[in-house]
């Protein structure tokens, strides 16, 4: 298929950026998007042009890293697939496709659809882990058993891949959906039980530090989420961190 | 340059961790903050790697070219992680984890290291539960095994298709601790360009800001790589895209010696290539073994039909189909290990028995097991006479809580509903065996430079067992290398910081600076994808599944080609000083392009036929692989040469004391 490409072109975080026009010829149904963002690069680069920066790692949906917006949409127009993830048989020949990067203060461009993401890894540096040393001397992993059903759940909310897709597409640009599965995923398990107060205030903390907007409930972060992280996980965050609250005041 | 010492402890197998543990010299906590140790890569290896440092106290600086820690290639990992803790009495033991290992790996590994990897393997799990990793647990609430492949007990733990995700999130959750407590300083997209050595000990590295392009020097008392494994030579692997050997090429070119390259790992069940378009493979975790059948038509007649459309998999009756690994190892059947599961898928195309228009595929298919579980569920359930499509409802169900996340992404790229028609799977490169060689202290043969989890030789031998990288990585960062880097570093309390200004810094970063610009002046024409693919090329069809002398001597004169056509005629577009990723590749393709060449000159000089490596001149009758224990019984360690095919050889002989050499059979 033949495609008309408008896509982001911004040299660097200071560059005001722009969108430019590329046509791309001998697309495959079976190429992922990727793939044929490929395809145009080789051309942009027999030509002597600067190919589009993009962030991939392993085209598998699993890294997190790639993070396009595709037609308006994070990832692109199917639910629960990433960039990567997605294949141009959902595309037709003639289309005109809109690619640009994710949009939210706390995600500065890089270059072109590259964005600094950083403030997720000091989201999760501020309180998403459990303290334990290593040390060979941990209790026998079935010491505690689990229900399964907040095994299941935990797991579910651990699946978040931590690519900002629920950023991009929330008004607000809030990160609640990323953290909420963080802060759920680790107050479901024993393990996190001790922290879980501490930890739900410093994580909400450090999300609004970094300047990520307030949640008003649209659940529009749900619907983009490439790993359909539900939005339980805010409302389990939301009681935390009042529960958190208050037992600080008193 | 020392010989090749493993300094392995004396006593015997079951004892020499503990008395060497008992041995080391420890640094006392005050002289550990005088201390810096660099640590290349943040998957499973470097993340606990770093982390265990930085909670004894050392200070550390790690590396990691993706925007995060937590999106190294690990991440990717799918089926689960080994580990001897005989939860399901099957019998399971650490001395069975490490027969089975050394078995798997056909008798090319070291011992000692093995029976340590099985020694710790219970801890890991441990571990990771402490640290809120959600691994799949039954009804009870206890934890949940599946099997893998050549073994014959259920000893791998998993969470979903997601394993490697869970337990790296893991380990960047401990890491994240330490940035937090400033015990840690994370260097993000940034490239390790070189190793710095002073009087021969490694002392740090030059990196590469890969936004700014700005080369950075940093010092340390020793250098740990992380850095994974580089079946990227391949081109199209199921590697991550930015999957690459540099790092460990680097520490190679400054002396380190690379053992055993040609031990790659063809992994028998992925989705086959679709086209010239490819940028890369995608595994189906061999976990699907467990309840997937693998089989090709028995008629030529009906492969055709299959290809032209006319049929399909689940029109072709019982009797018509060949489950050859079922006919051929009826005792492990389906889980025979990755190696056998692949040159048998090859024999079976190359027969001309394939199912898809290439002629390469054959089909992995979960009928049986959906209707299996599906009447299970029945009994479980009390659905007295269920119908037919009942049975297949709640079989799919069963089958989705095992696998979902694979058959939707099965689904995703090829187009096709697995839960509906069986998936057609291809063998692909998918992990490398070999690696830098290290002593039994994971440090390599130049003084304080150590290595990790896939991009060490240590343990796995000529073939890896699934699920055993996962336990590998881990076993090295967590618990491994934490305590034997001590002895090392024991004797640097009185060395205080790195000067990084010194002639050793300045020559290193200058060759760099060389490098980098010849690349980006070089204005040629072809880009480096087209250098990578060709080098790919070469490597499947000639040092791939099955590997000849013709072929491997045709591979060298074909990759030194390449190589030279590469720095010709190259164009890497973009500045230095800025974000590249094409500049990025350009150098990571530069060094595939040396180490296939000695990849090949490795798989030449060993001639026999051991796990990943098939030389078809050596092979039974009945196709297996045939080892030659009186030549061949060593580790290949090669010393750097511009010229790699000239590669200086230092043989390690690897002498097993507890296991006898055998023929491996899964018959
Ligand atoms: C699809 C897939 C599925 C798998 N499933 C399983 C499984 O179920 N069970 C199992 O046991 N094994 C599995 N494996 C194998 C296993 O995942 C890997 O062997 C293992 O994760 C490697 O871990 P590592 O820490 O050694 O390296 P990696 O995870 O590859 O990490 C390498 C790190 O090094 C960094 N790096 C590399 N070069 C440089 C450089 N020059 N400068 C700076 N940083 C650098 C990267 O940024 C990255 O952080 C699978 C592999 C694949 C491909
Ligand atoms: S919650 Fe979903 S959209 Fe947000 S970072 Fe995690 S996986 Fe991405
Ligand atoms: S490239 Fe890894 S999730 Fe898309």
């Amino acid at each position: 298929m033949k495609l008309t490409l408008k896509i982001w072109r911004q040299k660097g975080p200071e560059d005001k950026g722009a969108i430019q026009t590329y046509p791309v010829d001998g697309i495959d149904g079976d190429m992922s998007f990727l793939e044929m963002m490929d395809v145009l690069n080789e051309q942009l680069i027999e030509k002597g042009e600067e190919p589009v920066a993009f962030d991939h790692d392993c085209r598998e949906g699993i890294c997190g890293m790639c993070s396009m917006y595709i037609n308006g949409r994070a990832h692109g127009p199917k639910r629960g697939v990433t960039t990567c993830q997605l294949h141009m048989r959902s595309f037709k020949d003639g289309d005109t496709i809109y690619i640009e990067p994710w949009r939210s203060t706390a995600f500065p461009v890089i270059k072109d659809l590259v964005v600094d993401r950083s403030a997720f890894d000091r989201i999760i540096q501020s309180g998403g882990f459990v303290s334990v040393n290593t040390s060979g001397n941990t209790i026998d992993a079935n010491a505690t058993p689990i229900e399964k059903e907040n095994a299941d759940k935990a797991f579910d909310a651990a699946t978040c891949i931590g690519c900002g897709a629920c950023v991009a597409s929330c008004k607000n640009a809030s990160a609640m959906l990323f953290v909420s599965a963080k802060v759920s995923q680790l107050a479901l398990l024993p393990q996190g039980d001790p922290e879980r107060k501490s930890r739900a205030l410093n994580m909400v903390n450090q999300m609004d530090e970094e300047g990520f907007g307030n949640c008003t409930n649209t659940g529009a972060c749900a619907v983009e989420c490439p790993k359909e992280i539900s939005l339980e996980n805010i409302a389990r965050m939301n009681r935390e961190f009042l529960k958190a609250s208050i037992s600080k005041e008193s | 340059m020392a010989s090749l010492k493993s300094v392995t402890p004396k006593g015997a197998l079951k004892d020499q961790w503990t008395n060497h543990k008992n041995d080391i010299n420890l640094v006392n906590p005050a002289n550990k903050r005088l201390i810096d140790v660099i640590v290349i890569g943040t998957g499973l290896a470097g993340s606990s790697a770093a982390a265990s440092l930085a909670e004894m106290g050392y200070n550390v600086k790690a590396f990691c070219f993706q925007d995060s820690p937590r999106r190294a290639h690990s991440i990717a990992a799918q089926g689960g992680i080994n580990a001897a803790k005989n939860y399901q009495n099957d019998g399971d033991s650490t001395f069975r984890l490490f027969y089975d290992t050394i078995k798997g790996g056909d008798y090319r590994s070291r011992e000692s290291n093995t029976y340590r990897l099985a020694e710790v393997s219970a801890n890991i799990i441990d571990q990771c539960v402490a640290q809120g990793v959600p691994f799949a647990r039954d009804y009870g609430g206890l934890l949940d095994n599946r099997s893998f492949g050549g073994v014959l007990v259920s000893r791998t733990f998993y969470a979903k298709g997601q394993t490697g995700q869970q337990l790296l999130l893991g380990a960047y959750s401990a890491l994240s601790r330490q940035i937090a407590k400033g015990k840690v300083t994370m260097y993000n997209r940034h490239e390790m360009m070189d190793v710095v050595t002073v009087e021969g000990k490694a002392r740090g590295i030059i990196a590469r800001n890969l936004i700014t392009g700005k080369l950075e020097r940093h010092g340390a008392h020793a250098v740990v790589l992380c850095s994974g494994g580089y079946g990227n030579v391949f081109f199209l692997s199921t590697n991550a895209m930015g999957s690459n050997v540099s790092a460990a090429w680097k520490a190679h070119r400054r002396g380190a010696y690379f053992a055993n390259p040609c031990y790659t790992q063809i992994h028998p069940t992925c989705i086959p290539v679709s086209g010239e378009h490819q940028s890369k493979l995608t595994l189906m975790s061999e976990s699907l073994r467990n309840d997937g059948r693998i089989w090709v038509p028995k008629k030529k007649e009906d492969c055709q039909a299959i290809i032209n459309k006319t049929k399909k998999a689940e029109d072709i009756s019982e009797e018509d189909r060949d489950y050859y690994l079922e006919r051929r190892y009826p005792s492990f059947g389906n889980l025979v290990p990755r190696d056998v599961a692949s040159r048998a898928a090859k024999e079976r195309c190359d027969a001309g028995f394939g199912v898809n228009s290439t002629g390469n595929a054959v089909f992995l298919d979960f009928a049986s097991a959906i209707e299996r579980y599906g009447n299970l569920e029945a009994n479980v359930k009390n659905i007295k006479n269920p119908s037919p499509q009942q049975i297949k409802d709640m079989g799919r169900e069963v089958v989705k809580s095992k696998y979902g996340n694979l058959f939707d992404m099965y689904k995703q790229i090829t187009d096709d509903d697995p839960y509906f028609t069986a998936m057609k799977i291809y063998p692909a490169v998918h992990y490398t065996m070999g690696g830098l060689w290290v002593d039994y202290n994971l440090m390599t043969n130049v003084e304080g430079l150590y290595a990790c989890g896939e991009a060490n030789f240590s343990d796995h031998g000529a073939n890896r067992l699934g699920a055993s990288a996962l336990m590998q990585g881990l076993a090295d960062g967590y618990f491994v290398l934490p305590y034997t880097i001590g002895d090392y570093l024991s004797k640097d309390i009185r060395t205080g910081a790195i000067d990084t200004t010194s002639e050793a810094f300045s020559q290193a970063e200058q060759s760099v600076k060389e490098r980098i610009e010849k690349l980006i002046n070089n204005n040629g024409t072809k880009s480096v994808d087209h250098f990578h693919k060709r080098l790919g090329k070469v490597m499947w069809d000639k040092v791939g599944m099955a590997r000849n002398e013709k072929g491997l001597k045709e591979a060298i004169a074909e990759i030194t080609e390449i190589r030279e056509d590469f720095w010709a005629n190259v164009k890497v577009p973009g500045e230095v000083n800025g974000f590249n990723p094409e500049l990025d590749k350009a150098g990571r393709v530069a060094d595939f392009l040396e180490l296939g060449e000695l990849f090949a000159k490795d798989a030449l000089d060993r001639k026999e036929s051991c796990g990943g490596h098939f030389r078809e001149e050596y092979q039974t009758k009945e196709g297996e692989a045939l080892r030659d224990d009186k030549n061949y019984a060593y580790v290949a360690a090669w010393q750097y040469n511009e010229v790699p095919s000239k590669a200086k050889l230092h043989k390690e002989e690897l002498t097993f004391k507890e296991v006898e050499l055998k023929t491996r059979s899964y018959k």
